[in-house]
């Protein structure tokens, strides 16, 4: 009961936020949030560490930027076509990659976007330094026209909500139960008979895939796609927003995006103060609570709700 | 005047000597990361931070105490080297019985918080070192001028390494640390302060940072962004030469400056890149890197 | 309070969308935000100076306008276009700015242009150096006020190919503005006569420039033509004597240099560079005045053109607001190209139909050490380059300017 409550109050406050916050700043949060989440189903429920998501988010957005600026092609599909190539990206970093755990995944993914950063900095179509500028709206499926700021607003709030439930669906299908015993025990799911490369390699791509479709839609929000979205920075970026809101929670990474793009957009006039806060955040996060905000909640909520039990057997 | 391959010898000769004089700060920097992963298990992100440090220490000594670069090649690399143990001390030693992640992810943070707070006071538009009187001018190779201080950076980078390896190749002390990094439980069996042995590794790696950092310092300008960017490509260089190798980074981080140079005269476009596709390849054919054993 | 302003900001926006407001002054103050790099490569010729500019400019008019508040509100782009495009769309939806000025870094210049264009907003550049802004990414609300590519090719450019360098090399920062330098320069280079032999392109910003010095050299042009600006053009001077490619008589054409770019370079390094400026300090006794009191609020560093171009262009900007009587972007641009542009910094100027303010240029050498007096003075006027020849004739480009 509780739950649908707070589900409806979700969907209301989600779907009225526009009249009352800066929706250019809402729309920044929600991909970000996307991004997250993508990049947490990697992190939390698989156990692997990516630090090359960006890779995924800059080229979606590079190519959806071109399809829609160069080739004039609708919204939707140069989002698809966005989302295509970074999942065709995540099949080649997967398959180099998953071939290692721990930090030696971690290197190998970084040293892999690094190699998309240098592409999109010299490639003639990404536009180098300048990016690619001016990007057009156009009109989502030939009628809605997503100048207007509410229209692009509630698209955003789609996609977000769709990859979101992609997501959930995944985590807690068969699928998704194979990729926890991963996380806890690679060789006994081999043992069990998984093929658990296989596995890895697709969770990876779906990741991959989502990410991807976060910087197509950020283009649209942003009508800029540069260098910014492909650099290690934005790797660093999802992994602090995981981390902050809690990863292996399907909440966490929405939370930590929300605060961590606001304190960009609040702090943005003070510089390198964002950067600063940034780190400071990652080494409390590390040394502290290493649940993030929403594991710990959940810890709290688990022991809140035991300690009545309890009583309840002594008495 | 005779040419290779349709390239004038200036420009090949030329772009192989910088490219080793890049190399030798590869080599530094990884040799510091191997070491640090060899007996921490642990990426050191905040490398590039510590690296940058060194520059501004040097910088600072000389614009605050007068103090020269050649006392600062050693003070700034003791200096950078202490803050490294107290991070050890008070930081990373929390979270050796965690996943290996968290210290990966702790000196990220650490890395920006530091990068972070030398832009807020310095700004990124870099600061001026300059180079000691000694080393000022260059000599006239016939196929380019070489500057003596690039020429000393190599010199200097070569000793360290060298004394480096056989600090840890052939001596006694040498000898613990390798045989900690193979079992540490049965050293500290032996009697041996295993965590105060990790402390002072961490240190030396971090000082070895702060070292390339003082060398760096009159080539490119002092600037708090200066290591954030070049330690991705030595992450790369230790997974070539297989983490945790002291042979290995020294050789990969002077081969691979070569390689760059080369890829700059016959195909400029992929010098940024060659690094990182010669990892890919290494990873797929010998996952160990070139002179690692898979553990 | 933050969020109460945001919250403000979206009752506002809603407002606007439905119905128009006719107000003179919109939300009763005229914000005026500067947008540069507040740290970076080009922090020194312009970034906290050009705040400080804007700021004088403000107090001189008296700090009201049509009996509104005037605020000068800064932010640091970090000479990223993704990072400006969202602070001026954010100043311009949320935050009431009715104009930006000075943006260096043609990159997010050209971003800050379309947005401004778009929202009908007015953008007073100073500091971005592409002739784009007034070519083809030219703007009814966009105004380029102190120098051009264009103005530099014909100042610098074609000095040195008069004075027998016929074959260039060009050293370009790759983005925005070194493709427009090398380009502009380029074509006036092989008007005259001259030939270009190659380019390097280096990433910006960037630390060292050896290895591309070796490959200008290996060319064996009499001219490296330094097609990019601030810090990154300071290390490429100073690399190029550590590799004694001055001194082995390849000549050194820095295209877009700057005042402070000097200071930190100093004399002995400096000495005998032929540059083109919109602006020295040290002309007539008008610019030392304004230039004295700004040094003495700037811990003693004289302007450079983009600062005392910002101070420029917000006065011109807030007369045309008292004149026009309203701050509707189209119209206060409107004004401001009516009335004509006359003060410390602009000589024999007007601006143009396609948003360029044209003004007579400086071709100056630098002074050597025995000839300076001291701090600051730097520069030998040459020549001076009348507007109509620096700036050439109105672009063919711009969609704007023909009707």
């Amino acid at each position: 009961m509780i739950r649908i409550i707070s589900l409806v109050a979700l969907i209301i406050i989600a779907l009225v936020a526009p009249f009352f916050f800066y929706p250019v700043f809402l729309m920044k949060a929600l991909c970000f949030a996307l991004f997250a989440c993508a990049f947490n189903l990697l992190l939390g429920y698989v156990g692997l560490l990516s630090f090359g998501h960006a890779a995924f988010l800059g080229s979606a957005a590079y190519v959806t930027g071109h399809s829609m600026k160069v080739l004039g092609l609708p919204p939707e599909l140069s989002i698809l076509a966005g989302t295509g190539a970074a999942a065709l990206l995540g099949l080649g970093f997967g398959w180099l990659a998953i071939r290692r755990q721990g930090i030696y995944f971690a290197m190998i993914t970084l040293a892999l976007s690094q190699m998309v950063f240098f592409f999109a900095l010299q490639a003639p179509f990404t536009g180098g330094e300048d990016g690619i500028q001016a990007i057009p709206r156009g009109y989502l499926l030939g009628f809605i026209d997503l100048n207007n700021q509410l229209t692009l607003y509630y698209f955003v709030l789609a996609m977000f909500v769709f990859g979101w439930l992609v997501i959930y669906r995944t985590i807690h299908s068969p699928f998704g139960q194979v990729l926890k015993a991963i996380r806890e025990n690679e060789p006994r799911a081999i043992s069990l008979g998984y093929r658990t490369d296989q596995y890895k390699l697709m969770a990876f791509v779906l990741s991959a895939a989502l990410s991807g479709m976060a910087g197509a839609t950020k283009t649209l929000v942003f009508q800029l796609a540069s260098l910014t979205d492909v650099h290690w920075h934005m790797s660093g970026e999802v992994v602090l927003m995981t981390l902050l809101g809690g990863m292996g929670t399907v909440f966490g990474p929405v939370v930590g995006a929300f605060l961590v793009v606001t304190i960009q957009n609040y702090l943005a006039q003070l510089g390198s103060w964002v950067t600063i806060i940034q780190g400071g955040i990652f080494v409390v996060c590390v040394l502290l609570f290493r649940r993030g905000i929403v594991g710990e909640a959940m810890a709290l909520a688990r022991k809140l709700r035991k300690k009545p039990e309890k009583e309840d057997a002594v008495s | 005047m005779f040419e290779l391959l349709g390239i004038p010898p200036q420009v090949l000769f030329g772009q192989l000597l910088l490219g080793l004089i890049n190399g030798a700060f590869y080599a530094t920097l990884s040799l510091g990361l191997a070491l640090i992963f060899g007996l921490l298990n642990i990426i050191n992100f905040t490398h590039g931070a510590q690296y940058m440090m060194g520059a501004f220490v040097a910088y600072l000594l000389l614009n605050l105490l007068g103090i020269g670069y050649w006392p600062s090649l050693f003070l700034a690399p003791i200096l950078v080297g202490l803050v490294g143990i107290v991070l050890e001390k008070t930081m990373l030693s929390r979270l050796y019985k965690l996943d290996h992640l968290y210290g990966l992810l702790l000196t990220f943070g650490l890395a920006l918080l530091i990068e972070g707070a030398f832009r807020q006071m310095y700004g990124v538009s870099g600061l001026p070192y300059p180079i000691p009187d000694v080393l000022k001018g260059g000599q006239n190779l016939g196929f380019m001028f070489l500057p003596n201080y690039r020429a000393w950076v190599v010199v200097a980078s070569l000793l360290i390494c060298f004394a480096t390896w056989f600090l840890i190749e052939r001596t006694k002390l040498g000898s613990y640390l390798r045989a900690a990094t193979e079992n540490p439980a049965l050293v500290q069996a032996f009697g041996i302060n295993v965590p105060r042995m990790i402390t002072l590794t961490y240190g030396f790696g971090v000082a070895l940072a702060g070292f390339a950092g003082v060398l760096a310092a009159p080539i490119y300008s002092v600037n708090p962004l200066m290591g954030s960017n070049l330690i991705v490509v030595v992450f790369a260089v230790v997974v070539i030469g297989g983490m945790g190798s002291i042979l290995g980074a020294i050789l990969t981080g002077f081969g691979l400056g070569l390689v760059e140079g080369l890829t700059k005269v016959f195909y400029p476009e992929a010098s940024n890149t060659v690094i990182f596709i010669i990892m890919a390849i290494v990873l797929v054919l010998k996952p160990a890197g070139l002179f690692g054993r898979a553990r | 309070m933050k969020q109460s302003t945001a919250l403000l900001a979206g009752v506002a926006v809603l407002a606007l969308s439905t119905g128009s407001a006719l107000a003179q002054v919109s939300d009763d103050v005229v914000k005026i935000g500067v947008l540069n790099d507040q740290s970076g490569t080009y922090a020194d010729l312009a970034g906290p100076g050009s705040t400080l500019a804007a700021q004088m400019a403000v107090d001189d008019f008296g700090g009201t306008v049509l009996g509104k508040k005037i605020q000068v509100v800064f932010a640091d782009h970090q000479n990223k276009p993704d990072v400006g495009a969202s602070i001026v769309n954010r100043w311009i939806d949320a935050e009431q700015v009715d104009v930006v000025v000075d943006v260096p870094t043609s990159s997010v210049a050209l971003a800050v242009q379309e947005i401004t264009n778009k929202k009908g907003k007015v953008h007073l550049n100073s500091t971005a150096a592409t002739s784009d802004l007034t070519g083809k990414a030219c703007s009814p609300t966009g105004i380029h006020w102190t120098y051009s590519t264009t103005a530099l090719a014909n100042g610098t450019g074609k000095a040195v190919v008069a004075q027998g360098g016929k074959s260039w090399f060009f050293l370009t920062a790759d983005y925005a503005f070194g493709h427009a330098l090398e380009r502009d320069v380029s074509k006036v280079v092989k008007e005259a006569g001259g030939e270009v032999k190659g380019v390097v392109r280096h990433p910006f910003p960037n630390q060292d420039f050896s290895s591309f010095l070796l490959q200008a050299q290996a060319s064996g042009a009499q001219v490296i033509g330094l097609a990019n600006a601030g810090a990154d053009t300071i290390n490429s001077i100073k690399q190029a004597s550590e590799f004694g490619i001055t001194q082995a008589g390849q000549k050194l054409a820095g295209l877009l240099v700057f005042l402070s770019d000097i200071h930190s370079l100093g004399l002995q390094t400096a000495q005998g560079l032929q540059l083109t400026t919109g602006f020295y300090w040290d002309m007539d006794e008008e610019t030392r005045a304004w230039s004295k009191k700004f040094a003495a609020k700037h811990n003693g560093a004289m302007p450079t053109m983009a600062q005392a171009g910002v101070y420029s262009a917000v006065a011109h900007y807030l007369k045309a607001i008292k004149e026009a009587g309203t701050d509707d972007g189209k119209k206060v641009v409107d004004k401001m190209k009516e009335l004509p542009v006359k003060d410390f910094f602009a000589r024999n100027a007007k601006i143009r139909a396609d948003g360029r303010m044209v003004h007579d240029m400086y071709l100056v050498e630098v002074k050597k050490p025995s000839e300076s007096k001291g701090p600051y003075d730097y520069y030998k006027v040459l020549r001076t380059i009348p507007g109509d020849e620096a700036y050439g004739p109105l672009s063919t480009d711009c969609p704007s300017a023909k009707g």
